[in-house]
């Protein structure tokens, strides 16, 4: 019998073989992300005026459909995080939360144009819009801490994208959660920090993600030769 | 279809599934088995990807690796062969990349390499050189643990990354990071003993 050169390899990697439970579909494993989120927003709900939320939100169509569209971002981007996850995942995943996110911007940006304010809201002055950046980063921390936990059981081979597509879902998330304390109108201002805290969430999210799923022992690497 | 197809399935196939799925539940002799099986598959595919002969190995460890940080993953009703495959040319694609940016930092000139003398170069250095390995040991037992892991495994024993990874239950990145740091306080403390 001849010695392959990779034996000694698979020897060890047989010593430390352990049996393992099976991961669930990841659409499942993105509902139980998804479920905690649901969980934060029923928490949050109790501190919140509910009414005066709904009140404003259904003014206008454009407020109604950003709220729809940063949810339909939150569950797409979730879904197509998991399956990013995935050693064997298509990279066309990382296109799914497309519609959602298409209608979220559109429709925030549409709420810009309108010339009329919102009953019971009020343009949001730096100040008040410098909060709801807070308010997205602050409350992606956890979020994001779940989900990159969560994704690192799989063992993805695109690992900036993945943890891409996990940052805008908990950006998603936790914008659309900004909903029960935003007393504001859309304007390009309160615009323009969302974007920026999305766009601080998704880039901590990569960076942190990659570093992360790198530890995990995912990610190609050798020692030079000398 | 967007993950690991579940058809055609040949009798290689089939086996293998039977195989992955008893290692899943912790069968060591089916999952050695297994990844000795896998072993000409991902060369070949590293090769239809371009791998040079001398980079195949590369990928058939980067990817039985791969298999085993992932069988918790596989799902026993699809495929073997269409997940392993996906996950080798992924493997050969990462390291093609790579090697083409290690080619586009460095140049191949052994002339001008050998051109220059080696100024440390010196017979009567041997004594010294023994002299200075019991300091090498006292610095090294200085070393905080994980560090000295690394250093034990890839220098002293001389394995390689992939063993390395599975000895010492730490990701490459996490023993390239400790090697580097290791060398570097080794680095400091000799030059420091050296002097003193």
């Amino acid at each position: 019998m001849t010695t392959s050169p990779h034996d000694s390899l698979i020897r060890s990697l047989g010593s430390d073989l352990k049996p393992v439970q099976r991961l669930r579909a990841p659409a499942l494993r993105a509902l139980g992300w998804l479920a905690v989120v649901a969980a934060l927003g029923v928490a949050l709900a109790t501190f919140a005026d509910t009414h005066a939320m709904l009140e404003r939100i259904t003014d206008a169509p454009d407020m109604w459909l950003a709220v729809i569209g940063s949810t339909a971002t939150a569950i797409l981007a979730g879904i197509a995080a998991f399956e990013l996850s995935l050693p064997d995942a298509s990279r066309d995943w990382a296109w799914l939360p497309l519609p959602g996110a298409l209608l979220w911007i559109g429709a925030s940006g549409f709420g810009c144009l309108r010339v009329w304010v919102v009953p019971a809201t009020h343009v949001a002055e730096l100040g008040e819009a410098r909060d709801c950046l807070l308010f997205i980063v602050a409350l992606s921390v956890p979020l994001s801490a779940l989900l990159l936990l969560m994704l690192r059981r799989a063992c993805p081979l695109n690992p900036g994208l993945t943890a891409a597509i996990g940052g805008l879902a908990v950006a998603a998330a936790a914008a659309t959660l900004l909903n029960f304390f935003h007393p504001y109108d859309a304007a390009a201002t309160d615009l323009t920090v969302h974007a920026v805290a999305v766009a601080l969430v998704v880039g901590a999210n990569r960076a942190l993600g990659g570093r992360i799923f790198s530890v995990a022992g995912v990610t190609a690497g050798r020692v030079p030769p000398n | 279809m967007i993950t690991a197809q579940t058809q055609p399935r040949s009798a290689d196939d089939a086996r293998r599934m039977a195989q992955m799925a008893a290692a899943q539940s912790g069968d060591r002799a089916a999952y050695e088995a297994l990844l000795r099986d896998c072993v000409p598959f991902i060369a070949m595919v590293a090769g239809r990807q371009g791998v040079p002969p001398d980079r195949r190995d590369d990928v058939v460890q980067d990817v039985l690796l791969t298999i085993h940080r992932a069988r918790q993953t596989y799902d026993p009703a699809r495929s073997f062969n269409a997940w392993l495959r996906i996950i080798a040319e992924r493997r050969a694609i990462d390291l093609m990349r790579q090697v083409h940016r290690h080619g586009a930092r460095e140049v191949h000139a052994p002339v001008a390499f050998e051109s220059y003398a080696d100024r440390d170069a010196d017979p009567a250095r041997g004594v010294d050189h023994v002299q200075g390995s019991g300091r090498v040991s006292d610095a090294l037992a200085g070393l905080p643990a994980s560090q000295r892991e690394a250093v034990e495994a890839l220098v002293l024993r001389e394995q390689s990354l992939a063993e390395a990874a599975v000895t010492t239950r730490r990701s490459k990145g996490a023993l390239k990071v400790n090697l580097h740091r290791a060398l570097k306080s080794l680095r400091g403390k000799l030059e420091r003993t050296g002097r003193g």
